[in-house]
């Protein structure tokens, strides 16, 4: 019953989730947030120009979508995705070791 | 407030990372003694919300924006050892696949944001139960605010100790424009927070994420 509750808990979360991602996302606020914004007023936000590798969603904008909303939509859809396995593969190990614990 | 690289200097940049890597391994042996079993499900869950939540900037003034940092609301639903994993995943993740966040700079953004925003945040959460009379939404709201200014606070530590800001410059305009963040992030651990009190209220119990078994958090 109780874990009946989590796991509705969680679905709910993982469905509020996808939807924040894939429906809200491409209109979130194109202002700069606080750091970069203080970065430009300061006049230090160059120094942030310098990369050391390339990853393959830039800005949240899925490479090879035309469209800029789409493609932010899709890149919050693969991430919020790639967050849920993460995030539940971390707490499977963390079962396991837990269970291998009490076993002894 | 995810610092690329080039902004912090080196001796900053390895202070910060071996400062993260000590309190992640200190974490990860904390979370698998003591992370109640039903809790489990939610670390894929509070993980993905963080993230999606994260790419909703909201406008706070003139041409500026502000993001949640979910810290205080991980430490609440996940306990902080646990929350600070997760928010040192999304933001491993964030950096490595989204180029948010220098590659770099990741121990600095893991310090500020998993450590500070989110075991800080976790104990100033504890702390405030005189003030708001143990309402754990209360209490939750406050601390969020002061999590991220604090997280903007240690920010402009680094940026000046790394000489790219001096300190009575960066300091208040980071604090400025993150004391208005703050504001966003407290309303949104709270509104989110409510909605998981409706439903599993014994999840912010006394505002202990831990079984009481082990009295420890």
């Amino acid at each position: 019953m109780k874990e009946k509750a989590v796991s509705r808990l969680a679905l709910y979360g993982a469905l509020v989730a996808f939807g924040l991602a894939l429906l809200i996302s491409p209109f979130a606020s194109p202002w700069p947030d606080g750091l970069e914004r203080v970065a430009e007023d300061k006049g230090f936000i160059e120094r942030g120009d310098v990369q050391y590798f390339r990853a393959p969603i830039p800005d949240y904008l899925l490479p090879g979508v035309g469209n800029e909303k789409v493609a932010t939509a899709l890149a919050g859809g693969l991430g919020t995705a790639g967050m849920l396995g993460v995030g539940y593969g971390l707490g499977l190990i963390f079962k396991r070791k837990k269970s291998k614990r009490a076993a002894w | 407030m995810h610092i690329p690289d080039g902004f912090l200097d080196a001796k900053t940049l390895a202070a910060t990372a071996v400062a993260s890597a000590g309190v992640l391994a200190y974490a990860l042996r904390r979370t698998e003694k003591e992370l109640e079993e039903r809790r489990f499900p939610l670390m894929g869950v509070v993980s993905a919300f963080v993230f999606a939540a994260q790419m909703l900037n909201f406008p706070v003034a003139g041409g500026t924006s502000g993001h949640l940092l979910g810290g205080v609301l991980t430490a609440v639903l996940l306990g902080p050892w646990a929350g600070s994993l997760a928010l040192a995943t999304v933001l491993i993740i964030q950096c490595l696949i989204f180029q948010d966040g220098g590659l770099l700079a990741l121990g600095a953004n893991i310090f500020n944001m998993a450590v500070l925003g989110t075991i800080g945040g976790y104990y100033v959460y504890r702390g405030l139960g005189r003030l708001f009379k143990n309402n754990p939404l209360a209490q939750a709201a406050g601390a969020a605010w002061f999590s991220v200014v604090v997280a903007a606070a240690a920010c402009s530590l680094e940026l000046a100790i790394s000489g790219t800001s001096p300190l009575p410059i960066v300091l208040p305009a980071m604090i400025g424009v993150h004391a208005l963040i703050g504001i966003g992030e407290a309303s949104i651990t709270a509104a989110v927070l409510s909605i998981v009190w409706k439903t599993r209220p014994d999840l912010l119990e006394r505002g202990f994420a831990y079984s009481s078994i082990s009295g420890k958090a």
